[in-house]
This record gives C-alpha cells, structure tokens and sequence, in this order.
C-alpha cells in the first residue's frame, strides 16, 4: 500500500526544496556571514563588534526571556494544576474559559495593547488608583524590560498551559487520588505527582515559546525602543539603519547558541529519563 | 474566607487577561483622552470611518494582508498535501531528516533567518512584492501545513484504502475519493492555522515587504509608532476578529491532548 519510493520522493520534492530554499539556505547563509567581513574574508572582527556594543544588550536578552519563561512555568503550571485538581467546578470552567484569550492574538497586537495598558497613565495603574490599591504619585511607567516580560508571559502562557493542561488531564487518576486518600494536599499532590509525570510536555512548550520569545521583534521594538534593547532590534538596527550584515549575523549566532543550550538542557533531561527508565521509548 | 479568596484570584487572572484587550477596545472608540481623565472624555467612531473609507490606506492594507495570507495558504497546500502523503504512507528514506527540515523554522530564532532571506531576495528583485513576502510567509506556514498533514493522513485507516484498492479503484482514484476526504478536516484546520499566521506576520513582512508591501500588522506599526493610537487599536481589532472566530471555532477540536503530542 501506498506510493512506491521514487513517487514519494516526488510528492515530497516541492515542499523539500521550498524549505531548503528558503530556510536552510539563508540559515546556513547566517552562519557564514556571521563570520565574513563585507570583502568575504574570513574574520572575527564581527563577534568583537557583537562583544563591544551588545554584550549588555545580550545580558538584557537573556534575562527578559529566561525571566519570562520561568513565569511562564510557574503559571501554566498553576493553571493546569487547577484545572485538573480545583475543588470548584465553576472556578475550573471560567478558568478554562478565561485563560486561553491571549492565544491567538497577534504578537503585534499584544504590544499595542501592552503600550497603552501598562504606561504611566494606563488602564492598570489608573484601576489601581481607583480601587485605592495605589496613590497617584507612586503610578510609574512599565514601558521597559517589565513590560516586555509582561506581554511574553500574557502571550505565550495560554500556549504552554494549553499543552500542559492537556497532558495533566491525560494522567492516570489512579495515583493522583490514592495520594489525595493518604491525605496529601492539593499543592503536594500537584508538585510531587503530576508536575513530574508531565516534564516533558512542559519542557518541548517552554522551549517553543523560548525561541519564540527570541526572534519576535514587534514587542521590544513598540514597547521599548530605548537602549539596551533585546537582539531582535539590534539585528534590525544594523540593517535598516546601516546595512551591517556582519554584525547582525554574528547577533544573529549568538541568539542560535542561547536557543540552542535551552534545548541542550532539554535533551540532555531527556536522555537522563530515557537512561532511568532502562529502555527507548 | 477561602470562597472571597477564589474569587479575588480568579478577578485578577480576568482583569490581566481581559484587561490589555479592554483597553484597546476602549482606545478604538476614544476621540479624545488625555490624562487625569481615567475614561476617554469624548466616545464616538470618528476614527473607524477614517480607517474604513474606501479609499483608505488601512483597507488597502487589509485587502493585501488577505490576499497575501490566501495566496500562502494556497502554496502551503499545494505543496504540504502531497508532502503529507508520502511521509504519512511512501517508502522514504531519510523520513526522520526530513521531518527534522520541516520542524526546523520552529527550532530556529526567525528573525537573522529572515535578514538573510532578504539579503539573498534582493538579487532576485523579490523584495517588495507580494511574491517575496507570500514565500517568506509560506516557509514558516510549512511547518504546521506539513506536520499536521502527515498527521491527518496517518490518522486515516489503510484498511479503507485497502478495500477501495480491492474492489478496483486505481491509486489516484482512492487517494481523492478515500484518502483525501477523510483525511479533510486535518488539512482544513491546518490551512486555516497557515492563513491566520500570514495574515498576523510581522517580523518577515517588515524585512522582506517593507515599504512597498504595507500589510496591516506593519501599517498597526507605522500608526503606533506615529502615535496614532486609535488607527493602530482599529487596524489591530480588525486583526482579531479572524483569530477569535478561529479560535471559537476550533475549540472543539484543538484540545490540550493534541497539542501534548507534538514534539513527543
């Protein structure tokens, strides 16, 4: 049954040439860039301009997207964990109902709403103004790496409890329950049972939303245009402003390698599971 | 106490959820709103016939961003239906490489990726033009148009196939009267996953497009970066309109325990 080798070979050309084309190739162009001068000679000089003028920028980065993804965790998580182990029937379907808003907006779109939600005089200090959760004078701006953290975590957390969620509900009650019998709490129950038994589904969601978080450019850029900046503007600085290829492909490596020890981290808990469970999935 | 609790928690997560989409709402029918004022001082839809006049630069924008996110979908599918087939059920070698190229988009920060697209673009004249952004678009879409294809066609029982095999249909004639309509709904849900995200794309549109291109999420740019607010919130409600339904809709069947299984 099914196409012989060399008509699968055909059906799938297209689609393979398209992404070697325009993926593959300019990735593998990115690479080499990063270490050519204008001339095409081989150099470093890239990197020690990287170093120079970014290394703060590069620290930023870091800090805003790995601040992010561990909130992200930690809510999706809580989320999950409610829906699955909540107590109220009605808190768990308007938690269902709620949290999945941001998922499909526009990464563009949670900035604009961010900008105007999260300033000075935006819609949240002035609730907590009105509220008399805060006085007016200590209202102050979070249009900066706060703000960028802020719509990430609004952004990407639906996504993450999404799947988290999902393979929570998917686990054996069995265990869940006679731990709840034994008079576990639910915050024990959570941490100590289902957390460990859903790592992994966790992990691929925080590293997805991780390279997410590091090649979106629309949220940095509306939301804090000032220096340090995250890469993703920095790289489009050198571009736009003064068509340096080599230093934004040398930026552009540096945020490969940050994705790629994210999923080293990953991979080698994976291999670790695999090794303790004694035999390959 | 523990209910007032529950209730003070579940206030919150609505007011940091809903709230930021409020306020766009809120900002979309403000004529004038300056601070102290915690409420716009003046309501009305000046601002959406300014953006909805025919000759408008935000419906130009919005009938490109359309046209361009049915022409990627279209691409996406032409190439992603028979890709999806022979992962799912040809005799391939290097099946496992294969699926890793098409995984790759997601594996990879976009952005550097993108600068060197249009690096290699501008030698083909292809920047600022609806075919250079439609296959900027495109490449990214391939990665759920593919995946969930070979998806939808595993999920398709080949004893089916079999049987129409067994009573005479020819290859071809199974594929579209067996294979292909059962194998449907997936594919559907992946074009319009594919059209949603071209018709949201901002980072490659920017690089590839910009300035002869003006979708409407660079236009939602140009206007908020202008100070502009009520055009950028009015273009970015009409962005969400397409999402909502979508996600109304798929509700049913974008369950969490589908999702879980990518990436196993």
């Amino acid at each position: 049954m099914g196409p012989t080798r060399g008509i699968s070979i055909v059906l799938i050309a297209p689609a393979l040439a398209m992404a070697l084309a325009l993926f593959v190739y300019p990735l593998g162009y990115s690479l080499i860039g990063a270490f050519q001068d204008r001339g095409g000679a081989w150099t470093l000089a890239n990197f020690v301009r990287a170093w120079e003028l970014y290394r703060l920028d590069t620290l930023y980065t870091v800090v805003i997207v790995g601040v992010s993804t561990l909130l992200i965790a930690v809510f999706s998580i809580a989320i999950g964990g409610y829906l699955t182990l909540g107590s109220s029937p009605l808190a768990r379907k308007l938690l269902d109902w709620i949290y999945r808003w941001p998922l499909f907006v526009p990464f563009i779109v949670a900035a604009l709403c961010m900008r105007t939600f999260l300033g000075r005089n935006g819609m949240m200090n002035n609730s907590f103004v009105f509220l008399g959760l805060m006085d007016q004078e200590s209202a102050q701006s979070f249009l900066d790496w706060r703000g960028i953290v802020v719509t990430f975590v609004w952004k990407q957390t639906p996504f993450v409890t999404l799947m988290v969620a999902g393979a929570m509900l998917g686990l054996d009650r069995s265990t869940i329950d006679a731990a709840r019998n034994l008079g576990a709490s639910r915050l024990r129950v959570l941490l100590e049972i289902v957390v460990p038994q859903i790592r992994r589904t966790l992990a691929v969601g925080l590293i997805l939303s991780f390279v997410t978080m590091m090649s979106v450019l629309s949220v940095p850029i509306m939301l804090s245009g000032q220096s340090p900046s995250m890469l993703t503007v920095n790289m489009a600085w050198r571009i736009n402003s003064i068509g340096d290829y080599g230093t934004a492909n040398a930026l552009g490596f540096v945020s490969y390698l940050l994705t790629g020890l994210a999923a080293w981290f990953y991979l080698r808990e994976a291999v670790r599971d695999k090794a303790a469970q004694g035999a390959p999935r | 106490m523990k209910w007032i609790l529950r209730a003070a928690v579940l206030a919150s997560i609505v007011f940091f959820v809903l709230g930021p989409l409020a306020n766009l709402a809120i900002w979309s029918v403000a004529e004038q709103w300056f601070w102290p004022h915690r409420l716009p001082s003046q309501w009305g839809f000046r601002f959406w016939e300014v953006v909805f006049r025919p000759t408008g630069r935000a419906m130009e924008a919005l009938w490109l961003s359309i046209w361009i996110a049915l022409l990627t979908t279209a691409v996406c599918l032409a190439v992603s239906i028979p890709a999806g087939y022979a992962l799912a059920r040809g005799r391939l070698p290097w099946r496992p490489v294969v699926m890793l190229v098409f995984l790759l988009p997601q594996a990879f920060p976009n952005l550097p990726v993108y600068i060197n697209i249009a690096r290699i673009f501008f030698e083909f004249d292809l920047n600022g033009t609806v075919a250079g952004v439609v296959m900027v678009h495109a490449v990214h879409g391939l990665v759920f148009s593919v995946w969930i294809a070979t998806a939808a066609f595993a999920a398709v029982d080949p004893e089916l196939e079999q049987a129409a095999r067994n009573m005479g249909a020819s290859g071809p004639r199974t594929f579209f009267e067996v294979t292909l309509p059962l194998a449907l709904p997936g594919i559907v849900a992946s074009a319009i996953f594919v059209f949603l995200e071209s018709l949201d794309e901002f980072t490659g549109s920017y690089f590839v497009g910009a300035p002869e291109i003006r979708t409407l999420p660079l236009l939602l740019y140009s206007a908020g970066a202008g100070g502009n607010i009520q055009i950028a919130a009015i273009s970015a409600l009409i962005l969400l309109v397409p999402s909502i339904l979508f996600m109304l809709l798929v509700e049913r069947f974008l369950k969490g325990e589908v999702l879980a299984k990518m990436g196993r």
